[in-house]
């Protein structure tokens, strides 16, 4: 995959981020780029690749081969056909986050990345963050503040707090509403969302768990 | 018969503690399978095509070429649908397809081929006059001489308020899996608040025993009112199931079918005339309301709100049927607009009278049920909030940010719905507890556990809590904050019962008689006596190789007479605001919640739904609003990109004061999820009106509508 792809995931990896600013009164560029290129691309795909194909994902670790269509999307790839339910489908345009998943380290929106995409990318599910039966600290963080009601945005937040702290090992209050600001909870648990990701970076070494 | 009473708050080990929920740990590791997240062997996925008109007579459909797409297991089409059939919304479901995979159900949807002659629609009920024959008159209501007492009054509000439809947006959309076995077995896995009813309704809809269909739903992601019937998708997709050789099919709508047809919360639009003495006392109200809730109309709201008892009042309200999607109960049904609208104004009153509106609120407590309960509400909010310092007559201020402080008040009933249970005690010593009840993420498996654990004596860790199946005791509907009550009380008796048995096994071991037995700290002692005792393992071993299984039951009509749950819930909310009256942007600063619903089994996830609640409300307030289009009939914003929810950034700081004390601990377990989702949408519409001194009369507050309320323009 070239650097250029790269770049353009880090783009639709900022949409989210950049929606609340935008909803904070400021500019508007960055979403509409972020959120209509993938659709055009899976448009435009079945002029030269059609049917399923047999892909193979890195996936927490491990090489996983899975069919999909050139349009399925790598959270459709992950629910749909490896089974794996932790990232949820919500808005599926790249707005509330309850998909994110980690790819080269970086976080992403599973329902912008096409599956065929990540293929030669390193992916991270919340499914990979610990062993079953065991809570990842940043998990913990936001049990302990019952940071979570029905439950179902939880594990993108989980993740999105875990690429959060990763780069901001110690952050102020301020930057942990601002770059948690790309996933949406209906059932308002952003009091405890804080105190977990605050909490969190104390009991948490940032990248160590990468 | 145990005496079922709740022990004094002071003797209480389990409940009342402020506990983690039992099921945090799965879902934060993303292990919790939502009934969305199954994947069964054989699995069949589907989708639905939705009607793209809001009126419009279908003159042909043609299937075919969908049927003859590879992959595809089976077409519906939805009852009635047909030629001649008319849609009366846009997204009215058409057809449902399943298939091998999701993309393949897509492209059959897409190949269906359907004409249709498009009818006028009515889609817009802001402005009452272009509704026409759309608005029906649903009764007037009058009280004393209200035309004499306004006419008399020193001071006269005349003001117009509206609160747009909104939708629940449940982030886990309406679906379920499901799968037709032979022998008209049926495994449904639903995400529902109703795990023992909808089955039932299923049944109806569908021409199988209700006896047959196994619901499960261990956990479900959001309903707010809105998932309580199996809805026409869940038996299409049961057929689907049948036809496709029993093979199971999931479906779950798309987010924008979600947003325009799986729920709405009724729009309310009111003109309210008040009049009142120089010194505060109302004396009248007279109101004209309408709303809509799509094709059935919509329904009239509890005005005047709290403040209930006006002496002389004339209440009229008009429903307008609209081409839209259905409304369904959204938490706190017509609560939180008929608050908006009482407070806005009452509010706007007490600037008639120059007075401060926390003065108004309190003068006239005596108008509503519980006078000294708000008063006090309205007590500890002002001090919360610091109301002395942050109060300021409306509009004064300097520079371009004001800020300004706002009030909204709740009532709510919450009384316990019919709930049983079944509590296990096993003679290996282990307990279980079950019941046919659902969590929709208000801590009720956590709040059963508590109860059972407090009631036996024993450690949470001790309990197994099984919910979310049809096939436990039946437990209401998770609706009207009815489950803490049904289901503690049903938990509490169960759980007595079956230490009564235990009790009566171990009293000639321990010298004694069940009567003169406690259960204490995982041991089974005569009461007050550590000594004469035997561990709870002990105990379970005396009741030989059947397991003690009790029943207990809540009965609505006689929790007020038991006590263990009754109803009545009062809160109060206010808000700080910050507005820029030159971008017309509103932020949260602060918001306050006092609430009391009497026994409070969990405060920390209490808590967390208040904060939930007040959450909620910002949406409403500053942000959330279904924006549909007169031209095409259509929503234009059936997404989560511009159907705006806040974020993280956009909260402020929110203090919740939950009014536990003994004389509401004493009324029993009272529900909460609706009552604390009333007031604050108030709150913050009146801090705005505090803030700038002039009303926006309409939520949510936008931008536009506060540079628009500046520029002295009358906007909807």
């Amino acid at each position: 995959m070239s650097s250029n792809n790269d770049s353009e995931k880090d783009k639709q990896a900022q949409s989210g981020f950049s929606r609340r600013s935008w909803l904070g009164g400021v500019g508007t560029g960055a979403v509409g780029v972020g959120v209509l290129a993938p659709e055009a691309d899976a448009q435009a795909a079945p002029k030269v690749m059609s049917g399923e194909v047999e892909i193979s994902l890195d996936i927490n670790g491990k090489k996983r081969s899975v069919k999909v269509e050139p349009r399925t999307t790598l959270l459709d790839a992950l629910r749909n056909r490896m089974d794996m339910t932790g990232a949820k489908r919500v808005c599926d345009r790249g707005t509330c986050g309850a998909c994110t998943v980690s790819v080269n380290g970086k976080i992403v929106y599973g329902c912008t990345m096409l599956a065929v995409d990540a293929v030669g990318k390193n992916i991270q599910t919340i499914e990979g963050l610990a062993p079953e039966g065991q809570l990842h600290p940043v998990s913990a963080a936001f049990v302990n503040n019952d940071a979570q009601q029905c439950g179902y945005c939880t594990p993108g937040f989980v993740m999105a707090a875990k690429g959060f702290l990763d780069k901001h090992p110690n952050p102020t209050y301020e930057q942990v509403e601002k770059g948690l600001a790309g996933n949406i909870c209906r059932c308002g648990t952003y009091v405890g969302v804080r105190k977990a990701v605050l909490e969190a970076a104390k009991n948490y070494k940032g990248g160590s768990n990468a | 018969m145990p005496e079922y009473k709740w022990p004094p708050m002071n003797k209480r080990k389990i409940m009342g503690q402020r506990l983690s929920r039992l099921d945090g740990p799965v879902k934060s590791a993303g292990r919790a399978k939502y009934p969305s997240d199954l994947n069964p062997q054989g699995l069949l996925q589907a989708a639905m095509l939705t009607a793209p008109y809001a009126h419009a007579k279908i003159k042909s459909i043609d299937t075919a070429a969908a049927k003859a797409l590879p992959g595809v297991t089976a077409i519906r089409l939805f009852d009635k649908v047909a030629p001649g059939f008319e849609v009366q919304w846009a997204g009215q479901e058409l057809a449902l397809v399943s298939a091998t995979s999701e993309e393949v159900a897509r492209d059959a949807i897409r190949a269906i081929k359907i004409d249709w002659e498009i009818l006028p629609h009515v889609v817009k009920d802001e402005n009452l006059a272009k509704v026409g024959t759309r608005a029906k008159a649903a009764g007037e209501k009058v009280t004393g001489d209200p035309d004499k007492a306004y006419g008399e009054a020193d001071v006269k509000l005349d003001s117009e308020y509206g609160i747009p439809v909104i939708t629940h947006c449940c982030l886990e959309p309406h679906g379920q899996v499901i799968a037709w076995k032979g022998g008209d077995q049926i495994d449904y896995w639903p995400s529902t608040q109703a795990v023992s009813t909808v089955a039932g309704q299923l049944a109806s809809l569908i021409g199988v025993p209700a006896g047959n269909i196994n619901v499960t739903c261990d956990y479900m992601g959001g309903g707010f009112g809105s998932k309580f019937p199996p809805d026409p998708w869940g038996a299409e997709s049961a057929r689907l199931s049948k036809e496709s050789g029993g093979r199971p099919v999931k479906f779950f709508l798309d987010r924008a079918t979600e947003l325009t047809i799986a729920g709405i919360r009724p729009s309310h639009f009111a003109k309210i005339k008040i009049g009142a003495k120089k010194d505060g006392t109302i004396t009248s109200w007279m109101s004209d309301s309408w709303s809509s809730g799509g094709a059935g109309g919509g329904p009239a709201t509890p005005i005047p709100y709290v403040f209930a008892n006006i002496p002389n009042a004339r209440i009229n309200h008009a429903s307008v049927s609209l081409n839209s999607g259905p409304q369904r109960a959204w938490r706190a049904p017509n609560h939180p607009q008929a608050s908006f609208l009482t407070c806005s104004a009452l509010t706007d009153l007490a600037a008639k009278l120059s007075m401060d509106p926390l003065a108004l609120f309190m003068k006239n407590a005596n108008l509503t049920l519980r006078e000294a309960t708000y008063t006090d509400q309205l007590k500890k909010a002002a001090e919360l909030i610091d109301w002395k310092n942050k109060y300021h007559a409306p509009g004064e201020g300097k520079g371009s940010i004001r800020r300004g402080v706002g009030i909204g008040v709740a009532t709510w009933g919450g009384g316990g719905h019919a709930s049983k249970c079944k509590v296990i005690l096993h003679p290996d010593g282990t307990v279980e507890v079950e019941l046919g009840s659902q969590d929709l993420g208000t801590g009720n498996r956590t709040c059963i556990s508590m109860v059972a654990a407090e009631s036996l004596g024993l450690p949470m860790s001790a309990i197994k809590v099984k919910i979310g199946k049809n096939s436990y005791p039946a437990s209401g509907p998770s609706g009207g904050s009815t489950t803490i009550g049904g289901v503690s009380t049903s938990t509490r008796k169960a759980s007595l019962n079956a230490l009564e048995k235990l009790f009566e096994k171990v009293a000639p071991a321990l010298g004694t008689t069940a009567d003169q037995l406690e259960a204490v700290d995982s041991r089974i002692q005569v009461k007050g006596n550590p000594n004469k005792a035997m561990s709870w393992k002990q105990a379970a071993q005396k009741m030989g190789p059947s397991p003690i299984e009790e029943m207990g039951e809540n009965v609505p009509a006689q929790a007020a007479r038991e006590g263990l749950n009754t109803l009545g819930a009062a809160g109060v909310q206010m808000a700080e605001v910050e507005v820029d009256t030159e971008t017309g942007i509103v932020k949260m600063r602060k918001m306050v919640a006092v609430q009391d619903c009497g026994l409070v089994v969990n405060p920390k996830t209490a808590e967390s739904q208040v904060f939930g609640a007040c959450i909620m409300s910002i949406c409403s307030a500053l942000y959330e609003e279904r924006v549909i289009d007169q031209v095409t009939g259509r929503v234009l914003n059936p997404d989560m990109e511009f159907y705006k929810l806040a974020g993280l950034p956009d909260i402020g700081e929110i203090v919740v004061h939950m009014d536990i004390q003994e004389v509401h601990d004493k009324r029993g377990v009272i529900g909460l999820g609706e009552p604390c989702a009333i007031g604050g949408t108030a709150a913050i519409a009146n801090a705005v009106f505090n803030a700038l001194g002039v009303r926006v009369p309409m939520v949510p507050v936008t931008a536009d509508r506060v540079l628009n309320a500046l520029g002295n323009k009358r906007y909807a």
